[in-house]
């Protein structure tokens, strides 16, 4: 019963793990395709590159970028929520909607919004007189604003996230911060947040992780990795590296593959690691 | 009825603002694809529609390969939803409720395929499913083949595995005893018993299995080369560069493409949450 499973992983997840690794050891053919053995060439070669040090630099501006503002604003939208406020249900579903957006048509919307000529934001910015932003082609522009559409498509989530584990607070501590008078912000502030910590550790840690693999919305707002590669993040110089017009080199791009996947393993350990301590102290 | 504090007022003035914020980019994709060209490209921008125009409509359906990529999206989307769901079952129901030798092991592998991200073993997948051949053709370069391609990596996930098992764990070691005993085999008790029993856990693997799988971007940008087998994702995508001077029509396309997994959102929800938040609270 195990089997149809273990076919799959074994050779869709397993093996290519394998592939990868030996991969980023070989050279590559003129159209891209594995040739001779290279050794550790090519992360010899990202090492030494002041191209790659961009790329990580681009990477890592892009997960701060996303992770903070995602989960401080779905922390504050879910603290006003809990006011007692009336049509809270309304509200829910309203935050949740962007949750129904896939990355495509999310940034296809983001991409007309920021449209420089016909686009809504420059033709709200100049009703208040000020001058259009190049929004994805400026290069101090175009990561914020795929940023900004990452951050959006990543709200709801946090908010159903966050809702849940509110909802988890067991009734009595809530009561008894009321009867101790500690209502309103002060309850949300010493008892609302330090309960939603694991909550909030898990956001942090999977948005994370989703900030490092984001590719869509980067392929469709800027096509090339965005004016002077403001935008080439980590995944997508290892799309680019493996099918760039004319340079196509998947001994490169599977090494960079590696890195990813040593990154974003330690991610995964971190979270595990700092669970696993919860766990024991409880 | 609470007094309507200073407090209040600041409470719901900042959520409406934050709701309006994020379901603007929702209402404008639906707006604007019943705006006239001349209407939603004028400045300073018009942010209601005239009435109802459907020329954008019109124009995504029957100058694009919009409807086509529909169903080729919809084939995806059931195979791998469908399959999911079988191969989970199988998986899950083996892991409680058959002893057998190596199941810790066994399921400890199964997390940590997810573990691995897709992004570092795409490449190996992508040189060997392209060089497969059928019958001394290239698997892809027929429509079935295509087709075949874009589901196999995706027939089985662990994720469905794990969330299935912890559900099936409820179930109570007596009765399972007790209907063995009473000579029901392991495909009626899953038929007659487990499955009705575990609809919700059932619904939520469905549904999150099926949204996953119709927002899928990277693999399918990969395998379909051609317009009528591209999936509908790739295609509204492609809508951004090749109409990029009709806005309309593009937000008739992506208004198209979400219809089902904004069904989902707002009718789902429950099961939804359910599913995503697994990971967050134990």
């Amino acid at each position: 019963m195990l089997v149809p499973c273990l076919i799959v992983f074994a050779l869709f997840i397993i093996w290519p793990l394998g592939k990868s690794v030996s991969l980023s050891l070989h050279g590559s053919d003129l159209f891209g395709r594995p040739d001779a053995f290279v050794g550790l060439q090519h992360y010899r070669d990202m090492l030494g590159s002041a191209e790659f040090r961009h790329i990580l630099w681009v990477t890592l501006a892009f997960v701060l970028l996303t992770v903070i503002p995602g989960v401080l604003g779905g922390l504050a939208i879910v603290l006003l929520l809990e006011q007692h406020i009336k049509g809270i249900r309304v509200f829910r579903t309203a935050f949740a909607l962007p949750f129904a957006f896939s990355v495509a048509s999310a940034s296809v919307i983001f991409a007309t919004i920021y449209n420089p000529a016909i686009g809504l934001a420059n033709g709200m910015l100049g009703r208040f007189g000020v001058d259009r932003v190049g929004w994805l082609t400026d290069p101090s522009w175009a990561l914020i604003s795929v940023a900004i559409t990452t951050v959006w498509m990543s709200i709801g989530y946090n908010v159903l996230v966050l809702s849940a584990g509110i909802g988890a607070i067991p009734a009595e501590i809530n009561e008894a911060a009321t009867l101790d008078g500690a209502g309103g912000w002060r309850a949300a502030r010493f008892i609302t947040v330090p309960m939603l910590g694991p909550q909030l550790f898990f956001l942090i840690v999977i948005s994370t992780i989703q900030s490092l693999q984001g590719f869509g919305q980067i392929k469709i707002l800027t096509p090339e990795g965005g004016p002077e590669q403001s935008t080439k993040t980590l995944v997508y110089s290892i799309y680019h590296t493996a099918f760039a017009n004319n340079a196509s080199d998947f001994g490169a791009a599977s090494a960079q593959a590696i890195v990813l996947l040593v990154i974003l393993l330690a991610c995964t350990a971190i979270q595990f690691g700092v669970l696993e301590r919860r766990v024991h102290y409880k | 009825m609470r007094n309507l504090t200073v407090g209040r007022v600041i409470t719901y003035a900042v959520l409406i603002v934050a709701a309006i914020a994020v379901i603007f980019p929702v209402y404008y994709v639906i707006a604007g694809s019943i705006m006239s060209p001349g209407q939603i490209s004028s400045y300073p921008p018009d942010l209601f529609p005239h009435g109802l125009f459907t020329g954008n409509y019109k124009g995504a359906t029957s100058t694009t390969a919009i409807g086509r990529q529909y169903l080729n999206s919809v084939l995806q989307t059931s195979v791998i939803t469908l399959s999911q769901l079988i191969t989970s079952v199988l998986a899950a129901y083996a892991f409680v409720f058959m002893k057998m030798w190596g199941r810790t092991v066994l399921f400890g592998l199964f997390l940590g395929t997810l573990m691995v991200p897709w992004e570092s073993i795409v490449l190996p997948n992508y040189l060997t499913i392209t060089g497969w051949s059928v019958g001394g053709e290239r698997l892809t370069a027929s429509y079935a083949g295509t087709m075949v391609a874009l589901v196999l990596p995706f027939l089985a996930n662990a994720f469905g595995v794990f969330l299935l098992r912890q559900s099936f764990l409820q179930f109570p070691t007596e009765l399972r005893d007790a209907a063995t005993i009473d000579g029901c085999g392991h495909w009626r008790f899953i038929r007659q018993i487990l499955l009705p029993l575990n609809k919700p856990a059932l619904m939520a693997v469905g549904l999150y299995v099926f949204l996953a799988a119709w927002n899928q971007f990277f693999w399918p940008l990969l395998i379909g080369d051609n317009a009528s087998r591209r999936t509908l994702q790739i295609g509204i995508s492609q809508l951004n560069d090749v109409e990029a001077a009709d806005p309309g029509l593009i937000l008739a396309g992506v208004t198209l493409s979400i219809l089902p997994t904004l069904a989902i959102v707002i009718f789902g929800q429950r099961f939804i949450v359910r599913g995503l938040t697994a990971g967050a609270i134990r």
